[in-house]
């Protein structure tokens, strides 16, 4: 199928048309070698320039034959760069490589300039099924957990082998390394080649730079910028097209004479497999008819056609191991193509580059007037005035730096002085939407499938789930291994815009932590959303921590919440590699954020996923800093926070408040403990010895109380928030009876205004009225201060009493309702307040009756511990969780 | 006028083009690149002036300003294109010397300076009035008395203005002619000056001072604007303040205080990390105060704790010494200030490896 899908595209294999022009004006003899550096503006005008006068007959690329069968689809509207080629082994989607392209790609120009002239494209660097099969570190990048991939996913049958296959099948030894699940760009850095297969940052040759050594001969530190002054801003000129390129070639050849293979020991293999293509070519279609762009470190290697022994580089290629491997195309983005962004070309401006590349002249001063356009959009005034002295600021820089003409560095220092006023903050905006840029390319819908495709396939095939179109539910249980899979499977997929499965509430109404439940369907579009999804990565796991890492990152300000369920999602997928970056970006907004209703917001959402972190048997290390360190942020914020709140505030913050609290005792539950644990926070920085010890649970919670009291007695805080701090308090136990009630008093003294003191009912009361019930000294206090209202304060204060008491249980209020009127007010006021226990209240026998409370007691003993016993960590309280999580993942 | 001064006694500050006299002689001596109208050096030159070098002859000039070379060339080329400059920032980012350089560099003159304070008057951005002279004579030309702009409008020189947003902004708003139409018209006589070529203006402000007259949007656009950043490295930051402590110090009468040094390093590193949002490690982040936190700042907070420990302490600089002032310095808005304050402390510096002290003596200090 994949094969019909782009038949049409493929692009022709045989010479093109003889020309006049070739015949004309070719390089002397041999072929047309048109070195480049990758991604430069300045050599994509001359490559074309130099197409344009020489119209071969065939044009070589360095990069992986394997794509000679997808190159003609680069021919076709639909597709826009940025695009990469990306090479993958068909077992092992993780075993890939990506070589980006952009529009100002020399190489992009070429199979663009050829595909749309029927001159045949042939790709001449070695094989991807060599250099992936070279690739050894390559993990699963799936730490534990996952089943290995068993099936081996039938073998591909589209059986059009390699339009190339010349004669140089042998396989190859050496290769290039990939990252472990990570796909690369290839160095702008000038020649340091096939963009795909930039080395890992752990690599151990040191290799030559050769932009480098040529900048430095030029008394330049930075080569990027001799680059620029020497080749990319040498325009205009109808000079003879092919003297840049002669001219670097012979700079690169004297470079070689002294530095060899420059420690690119690979690249001898891959010269080796330049030339034997080369040869054959031009065997084809004559010398004169061939051209090759490639980086321009190669073209002393490929000039040498006629010293090196075809043998010579046959043998050298023999041996080599091999996968089987495909090559589709990918959409790519700019800020993929740029440094930054880790798996990026190495270039740190493909904004600014391609601005170069498509402005006819004038490059500063359009770059100038795009700028302004962007900062007028954000409402920045700009002037034109203030181009015209931007460029001249630039220009004026240029000329005392001694360049030729203002480049990046000049144009980014004349834009802060002139157009932002000298502030960084416009510039990062600049940067990020210009110079880096935002483009995001296409690709034709006959592309071959993607990697994550099949990974996705294979990871269906795994876990024995069959994508169906029907709908239907699946309950996991999370403790066996499938299931687990499973469950992570469809968070991974979910976190890609994949929604195959969405989390549902279980039919069978059973809970627990250990239990998910799912509805899925399969609908036809999800496949383009997987393919969608490519951009990310080859593997489910790794594009799915690629996600969750940039939509951290990227995460817009003020949105902790959303960067806390993100934390939360990847915790659920098991994502450890993404969950750090997450986590330092939920540090870092947490620090920042200046509203503590959102982080008391955040904070619960962080506390459970810790405790699924135990589930899980995730590391819950980092979380535990953050969550404590949050919680610390919390506490130190909220006093400030609660000051001169009006009504509606301190509702809003009393819910905020009671989140907290609970989250808070949550992450410190041992700490009060007997045994003097130290909780979830505790566990967590356990290795951490010192800074356990500053920030254990207790400590933390210790802190919290003394916050919780400071709150309840000061005056400028609502009555609401007061009172909710007084029953917190008393709730742990941190509260004696005595204190409470010189506190309640306190509030319900005559002096506090009705309003207020109802507010402080109500925030001491809600959530149970089985205080009042026990304690009759606290109900004489609210029973006293209720009669004293004033008549006139009466009617205001009703709507808020009523709010109290209509929460309550309908047993506690008839209770309540009869203590009042047997109780204290009937008696005139008792005399000893705690005389009500002893008495018994009505209903109710003096004391406990240990005789008939025993079976009770033996019962509830039992079902503790027998959970207990099952369920482990999570037995203890287990409704509760279950009930908050539902919430958050619905 | 500076001549005379020299020669008769040294005065206590020489001015720039005096105290480098050979310098800039040694510049203009093996400078031949193209320099723009009026100026002695080239703007190559001007630059190598400032940010130090060696000359061919093996002359060596020393560095001015110690700091991003970005800043430098920008500064210069903006005058190059006539455009005037405005420096921007906190106090102690040397504004004014490198104002008073760049002058000395360009003109040869750093001397036609307008003070900006609460009190500067149109006058001397314009011209006042000798009045004896106009009650006797009425408005005549020798009566006019000359603002620093205007002399160097009409000799094509270097004006300088220090501390614009201290200015009123009425006064300011004088400047927009002067910077746009680039011609002072004296209404009374019925003329004007024009600026000849090589006139410009170089201009300071403080950037996150409060209570000052922002500029108006029509006067900012005829500046380009040069923020000049405060220092790079915590080693250069407490090296300053070291230094300027210790002089401070000596002039004061107090004791020097050689243990105090890790104090000093201790007030820096709170300084530089809440100035900067972000932990010296680079791990947490951190709000910033609304105060500026400069290095000024730290310089009189480490001098009070000096004071403190020499009067009332036994002499070594100890962090109770240096809390009171630090909380001076950090909080002063008391609202969110507090807060930030509050969230550094707990987050930051109770974890932090003998900090414990410190520690203690701020939140005794907070109290």
């Amino acid at each position: 199928m994949r094969a019909s899908a782009h038949e049409g595209a493929v692009a022709p294999t045989t010479c093109g048309p003889a020309r006049d022009a070739v015949s004309q004006g070719g390089p002397a003899a041999g072929p047309l070698l048109l070195g480049v550096r990758h991604h430069g503006p300045g050599s994509a005008r001359a490559v074309r320039a130099a197409l344009e006068a020489y119209e071969p007959r065939v044009l070589l690329i360095e990069g992986p034959p394997e794509g000679d069968a997808v190159v003609g689809l680069a021919g076709e509207e639909a597709m826009v760069p940025p695009v990469a080629l990306l090479a993958h082994a068909v077992n092992e989607p993780g075993r890939a490589a990506f070589w980006p392209l952009a529009e100002f790609s020399p190489e992009w120009v070429a199979i663009r300039w050829a595909v749309r002239r029927g001159v045949p494209v042939r790709f001449i660097d070695l094989p991807a099924a060599h250099t992936l099969a070279m690739s050894e570190d390559l993990t699963m990048s799936e730490g534990e957990g996952e089943p290995p991939g068993e099936g081996e996913g039938e073998p591909h049958e589209d059986g059009e082998e390699k339009p190339h296959s010349g004669g140089e099948k042998e396989p190859h030894r050496e290769g290039e390394e990939t990252v472990p699940g990570g796909p690369h760009g290839g160095g702008a850095a000038g020649d340091t080649p096939p963009e795909g297969m930039q080395r890992a940052a752990g690599h151990q040759e040191i290799r030559l730079d050769p932009l480098a050594a040529l900048a430095e001969v030029a008394g330049y530190d930075d080569p990027e910028r001799w680059w620029e002054d020497a080749v990319e801003h040498r325009r205009g000129g109808h000079h003879d097209p092919l003297a840049p390129f002669t001219a670097l070639g012979e700079a690169m050849t004297e470079l070689r004479a002294v530095h060899g293979d420059g420690g690119h020991s690979q690249d001898l293999l891959r010269e080796a497999h330049m030339r034997l293509r080369l040869r054959e070519a031009a065997k084809e279609c004559g010398s004169a008819g061939t051209a090759v762009v490639c980086g321009a470190w190669h073209v002393p290697a490929l000039a040498e056609l006629e010293q090196t022994a075809v043998t010579a580089d046959r043998r050298l290629l023999k041996g080599l191991p091999k996968v089987r491997a495909e090559v589709t195309w990918v959409p790519w983005t700019y800020r993929r193509l740029a440094h930054r962004s880790g798996y990026g070309a190495g270039i740190a401006a493909p904004g600014w580059y391609g601005h170069l590349f498509a402005a006819p002249d004038r490059p500063v001063e359009r770059w100038m007037t795009k700028v302004a356009g962007l900062l007028r959009e954000q409402d920045h005034p700009v002037s034109s005035a203030h181009v015209i002295e931007a460029v001249r600021l630039a220009e004026a820089l240029a000329v005392m730096r001694g360049r030729p003409l203002a480049g990046l560095t000049e144009s980014t220092d004349a834009m802060r002085a002139v157009l932002c006023e000298g502030s960084d903050v416009p510039l990062a905006l600049i940067r990020e939407r210009l110079v880096v840029g935002e483009a995001l390319g296409e690709v034709p819908e006959g592309a071959p499938a993607v990697p994550l495709q099949r990974d996705v396939e294979r990871r269906q095939r795994a876990v024995r789930l069959k994508p169906a179109a029907t709908e239907r539910e699946l309950d996991l249980d999370l403790r066996k291994d499938t299931d687990a899979a499973r469950s992570r499977l469809l968070h991974r997929l979910r976190l890609l815009g994949v929604e195959w499965g969405v989390p549902a509430h279980s039919r069978a109404g059973s809970t627990g932590t250990f239990r998910e439940t799912w509805r899925l369907r399969w609908e036809p579009e999800l496949s383009v959303r997987v393919a969608e999804a490519a951009l990310w990565g080859t593997t489910v796991y790794e594009a799915a921590t690629a996600k969750a890492c940039s939509r951290a990152v990227e995460a817009p300000a003020g949105t902790l919440a959303d960067v806390t369920a993100l934390a939360e999602h990847c915790l659920l997928a098991h994502l450890p590699e993404a969950l750090p970056v997450v986590m330092r970006v939920l540090a870092d907004r947490a620090a920042l954020e200046a509203d503590v209703g959102h982080l008391a917001q955040a904070l619960p959402a962080l506390v459970r996923s810790l405790r699924y972190g135990d589930v899980r048997g995730t590391d819950a290390g980092a979380l535990a800093e953050v969550a404590g360190g949050m919680a610390a942020r919390v506490r130190v914020g909220l006093p400030p926070a609660c000051a001169g709140l009006g009504d509606e505030g301190a509702r809003e913050m009393r819910g905020h408040l009671d989140a907290a609290h609970r989250a808070v005792r949550l992450l410190t539950r041992d700490a009060s403990c007997a045994e003097g644990g130290e909780g979830l926070l505790g566990q967590g920085l356990a290795e951490e010895g010192q800074a356990g010890e500053d920030r254990s649970g207790a400590g933390l919670l210790s802190g919290w109380r003394g916050m919780l009291r400071t709150l309840a007695g000061r005056d400028r805080i609502p009555g609401l928030l007061r009172g909710r701090c007084v029953r917190l308090l008393l709730d742990e136990g941190c509260l004696a009876g005595e204190e409470a009630e010189r506190l309640m008093s306190l509030a319900l003294s005559p002096g506090a205004p009705p309003g207020e003191a109802a507010a402080w009912v109500e925030g001491f009361l809600s959530g149970g009225g089985m205080l009042l019930v026990h304690d009759e000294r606290l109900l004489a206090l609210v029973d006293r201060w209720l009669t004293g209202v004033p008549a006139e304060a009466f009617t205001d204060v009703l709507p808020l009493l009523r709010r109290t008491f209509g929460q309550f249980e309908s047993g506690v209020r008839r209770t309540l309702g009869e203590l009042v009127r047997r109780g204290p007010a009937g008696d005139g006021g008792r005399a000893e307040p705690g005389a009500g226990a002893a008495e018994g209240l009505p209903g109710f026998a003096p004391g406990l009756e240990a005789a008939r409370a025993e079976p009770a007691l033996e019962t509830v003993r039992l079902l503790l511990g027998g959970a207990r016993a099952k369920t482990g960590a999570f037995g203890e309280d287990e409704s509760g969780p279950v009930d908050e999580r539902r919430e958050v993942r619905i | 006028m500076t001549q005379s001064n020299v020669a008769e006694q040294p005065a206590l500050r020489p001015h720039a083009e005096d105290a480098f006299a050979d310098e800039l002689a040694a510049l203009a001596d093996v400078d031949d690149r193209p320099r723009p109208a009026r100026w002695r050096l080239s703007p190559w030159a001007v630059a190598t002036y400032l940010l130090g070098g060696e000359l061919p002859q093996g002359r060596v000039i020393s560095p001015k300003y110690v700091g991003p070379r970005r800043i430098v060339e920008v500064a210069v080329s903006t005058l190059a294109t006539d455009r005037a400059l405005l420096l921007l920032g906190v106090p102690g980012t040397a504004k004014t010397w490198l104002s008073e350089h760049l002058a000395a560099a360009v003109s040869g003159d750093s001397t036609l300076l307008v003070q900006g304070t609460a009190g500067t008057a149109e006058e001397s951005i314009r011209y006042g009035w000798n009045y004896a002279q106009l009650l006797a004579q009425g408005p005549s030309r020798e009566a006019l008395v000359r603002s620093p702009v205007m002399r160097a409008m009409a000799e094509g020189m270097t004006a300088r203005v220090e501390e614009l947003t201290r200015m009123p902004a009425d006064v300011q708003d004088a400047l927009i002619t002067v910077l746009s139409e680039k011609t002072l018209p004296v209404p009374e006589l019925g003329e004007e000056v024009q600026a000849v070529r090589g006139f410009n203006l170089i201009a300071t402000a403080n950037d996150r001072d409060r209570g000052v007259n922002e500029l108006s949007s029509a006067l900012r656009r005829r500046f380009n604007t040069v923020v000049l950043p405060l220092p790079e490295s915590a080693e250069a930051e407490v090296e300053i303040v070291a230094r300027r402590v210790g002089q401070l110090g000596s002039s004061l009468d107090l004791p020097p205080a050689p243990e105090g040094f890790d104090e000093i390093r201790r007030v820096v590193t709170v300084f530089r990390e809440l100035r900067e949002g972000v932990t010296e490690d680079g791990r947490t982040k951190l709000k910033s105060p609304s105060g500026t936190l400069s290095t000024a700042e730290a310089i009189s907070v480490v001098t009070g704790g000096l004071a403190l420990a020499a009067h009332f302490g036994d002499g070594v600089l100890r962090a109770g010494d240096v809390a009171a002032g630090i909380l001076g310095a950090v909080v002063r808005d008391p609202a969110s200030d507090q807060v930030v304050w509050q969230e550094y402390l707990e987050a930051v510096v109770r974890e932090r490896e003998g900090w414990k002290d410190f520690y203690r003596a701020c939140r005794e200090a907070s109290v």
